[in-house]
């Protein structure tokens, strides 16, 4: 389990490297952070590859910094209690943001064109 | 040159907790911290407790805590400490007295991991060959000399004792990677668990503490990477 969870963690962490210097080229170089509103990125999630683009990010980001603090918790919390109490708030919270973040992307419909 | 010591001290039968000596010590500049160290025990406090045996940087017992980086007293010349020297026992372990800690839990560590050959084959009437090249790929963690120096330096091990240590996974990959061996898959698997290999979060202290100039880091890696094209 140990060793997928290592895995992951590099192989997220390249992937990821590609897809946040992408989306920081077009949220922050390309475009003005003054010119992004609701109208771009609805016009943006009208194509499925921009979607799976912030879908995988998503997943990836999220799962990575949530194998990370995982980390830290069993490194550092001695406490059998505190650990356990840590780590259940941390999978609880990731999932809830997994879903809801998951939810948003995959049922965005544009409203008012 | 004329050096002053700062020892942690503490005797588990008279002290409530640890606490600083300081002695003076004539000496020369190219003399080891052990020499100093000797000269206190010797000439000015006799109560003073350390391990040491051949002194010449091979045994391995004199390992501590000088100046906040691990190393072997028997290896370091007082020149390049300065005039004002901090020396206290190695971090992790229970401290036995003064700068002796105990290395029980690290040699347990040690056994898990069988550093001895193992095979299943039958035995050739001769020996069992190897070329210089199957040779050369364990060298570098041959060199282990079982100090602790790299162990009782690793933040990984300091939070949580339970991890299995970068010494004992130098010795272990001494024997995985040995084209000799046939124990790799038992010895792997002892390694894949939750405390084993996968603690280690390449922080490179036991690189730096190692006085034998192993790459301890690389050698933990190349673990990982064994384990992972096994299981892939």
């Amino acid at each position: 389990m140990e060793l997928y969870a290592w895995l992951f963690m590099r192989v997220s962490g390249i992937v990821l490297l590609f897809l946040a210097l992408g989306h920081l080229l077009i949220m922050h170089v390309i475009h003005n952070v003054e010119t992004i509103d609701y109208h771009f990125v609805a016009h943006r999630f009208m194509t499925p590859f921009w979607r799976t683009y912030d879908l995988v990010m998503l997943w990836l980001a999220l799962l990575h910094g949530l194998n990370g603090a995982r980390t830290l918790i069993e490194d550092y919390v001695g406490v059998r209690g505190w650990r356990v109490f840590s780590l259940a708030s941390l999978y609880i919270l990731g999932f809830i943001f997994l879903a809801l973040g998951s939810l948003v992307i995959l049922t965005f419909q544009p409203v008012g064109g | 040159m004329k050096v002053t010591l700062k020892i942690k001290r503490f005797n588990p039968e008279k002290d409530e907790k640890p606490w600083w000596a300081e002695y003076t010590v004539e000496a020369e500049p190219t003399d080891r911290l052990l020499d100093a160290l000797n000269a206190i025990k010797w000439y000015q406090d006799g109560t003073l407790s350390f391990r040491r045996s051949c002194m010449h940087g091979v045994c391995g017992s004199d390992a501590m805590l000088i100046n906040g980086s691990n190393a072997l007293a028997c290896k370091v010349l007082l020149k390049n400490l300065g005039e004002n020297i901090k020396v206290e026992p190695m971090r992790g372990f229970r401290v036995a007295r003064d700068l002796m800690v105990d290395l029980e839990p690290f040699f347990d560590k040690y056994k898990q991991v069988k550093p001895y050959f193992i095979t299943h084959s039958v035995t050739p009437e001769k020996e069992r060959q190897q070329s210089p090249a199957e040779r050369e790929r364990f060298d570098d963690t041959t060199k282990c000399i079982l100090c602790g120096a790299c162990t009782t330096s690793c933040p990984s091990f300091w939070a949580n004792p339970e991890y299995i240590g970068p010494a004992a996974i130098v010795n272990a990959h001494r024997f995985v990677f040995d084209s000799r061996d046939e124990g790799r898959e038992e010895r792997l698997e002892i390694l894949n668990h939750r405390d084993g290999v996968w603690r280690c979060r390449t922080i490179f202290n036991c690189v730096e503490a190692c006085p034998r100039g192993i790459n301890v880091t690389r050698a933990i890696g190349e673990v990982k990477k064994a384990l992972m094209f096994r299981k892939l």
